[in-house]
């Protein structure tokens, strides 16, 4: 949820432009994207963001992967 | 089949490993996995998508093992990220790595492949790599410490059946770890000659997923992988000039 009086940081996101609130977390990003919290990863800026490490802010700029299992092979 | 297939450390009793690409909807996917007695299936890595997914939930349901690819990867670079976001999303380090050259043959860039392989080897992956049947090439995966080598039949969903059955026997001959045909299956005769050639295991999508009836497909293909296996097993007769008979000679009494 972004609120106007708050700040707001510019991602990519899956290619798209993305505007999230200042200090959103990887975590609250995949959960705005797909209902899903297994089977999914997260690259940001191209290196893998390990679940451990998704409690952590996102910052401005960043461009970032969410990714899952589709069909295929 | 008697003897299970055994790749890495996970020892498995079917010898048919399935794709689930190319399936109209997940009620037929998941009676053909059913029928083929898959178990470890291969799935791609894409953005996620609010109206996607469910194949995950499915492979869960059946009990079927899940194998990523690096499928529509160009480069080494990109193999190697999708694989570590599908062991991260996943929970599992075996990948099933190939690396494209271009879209119209969606052949093998074995330059990339090997590259790709040696970092992903070096990262702990048990790495499964879809390559050429080129013999050499298929050597070189394996000094490199893949768990298995994937040699194509005929470029990836083509139908075209194994293109040099002469190659994939020498890459199954020379091989120290198991080799599955990938690619090119049209139909059940392509997946009992793969076995017939050596092949430890036989890797097939299309061939189902898109035939008229996936479910009745899918069990040929099974029934085929264990004729095969059992057929090179068995010690085939050489191919002679000259008919030889079957049955004992006529007495020449009868004759007179």
């Amino acid at each position: 949820m972004i609120r106007p009086w708050e700040a707001l940081v510019n991602l990519v996101v899956n290619g798209q432009p993305t505007e999230v609130a200042d200090g959103c977390t990887t975590a609250e990003l995949v959960e705005r994207l797909s209902a899903r919290r297994t089977g999914i990863a997260v690259a940001v800026d191209g290196e893998v963001v390990p679940r451990h490490a998704w409690g952590t802010a996102l910052r401005d700029g960043a461009a970032v992967e969410v990714l899952t299992a589709v069909q295929g092979g | 089949m008697d003897e299970p297939l055994r790749i890495a450390d996970r020892v498995f009793g079917s010898r048919l490993i399935m794709g689930t690409g190319g399936a109209s909807n997940l009620t037929v996917l998941e009676r053909a996995l059913v029928a083929s007695g898959t178990e470890l299936t291969t799935v791609a890595m894409r953005r996620v998508d609010p109206s996607g997914g469910g194949v995950l939930d499915l492979l869960e349901r059946l009990k079927i093992g899940v194998l990523p690819n690096t499928a529509g990867c160009r480069g080494a670079a990109e193999a190697v990220l999708t694989a570590r976001l599908a062991r991260e999303a996943l929970e599992t380090d075996w990948v099933k790595l190939e690396v494209i050259a271009d879209e119209r043959t969606l052949l093998p860039d074995v330059t990339e492949l090997v590259h790709a392989a040696e970092q992903l080897v070096d990262d702990g992956f048990t790495v499964l790599p879809y390559t050429t049947d080129d013999p050499v090439v298929a050597r070189r995966l394996e000094d490199i410490g893949c768990a298995a080598v994937m040699p194509l039949g005929s470029p990836i969903g083509t139908g075209r059946g194994i293109a040099n059955p002469h190659n994939i026997e020498l890459i199954a001959e020379q091989a120290g770890v198991p080799v599955i045909l990938d690619a090119g299956i049209g139909t059940a005769s392509d997946a009992a000659l793969a076995m017939e050639l050596g092949c430890a295991a036989v890797l097939l999508a299309t061939a189902v997923t898109r035939a008229g009836d996936p479910e009745r497909m899918a069990r040929a293909m099974a029934d085929a992988v264990s004729a095969g296996f059992d057929a090179r097993l068995a010690g085939r007769i050489p191919k002679r000039y000259w008919a030889q008979a079957s049955s004992p000679a006529l007495p020449s009494a009868v004759v007179d």
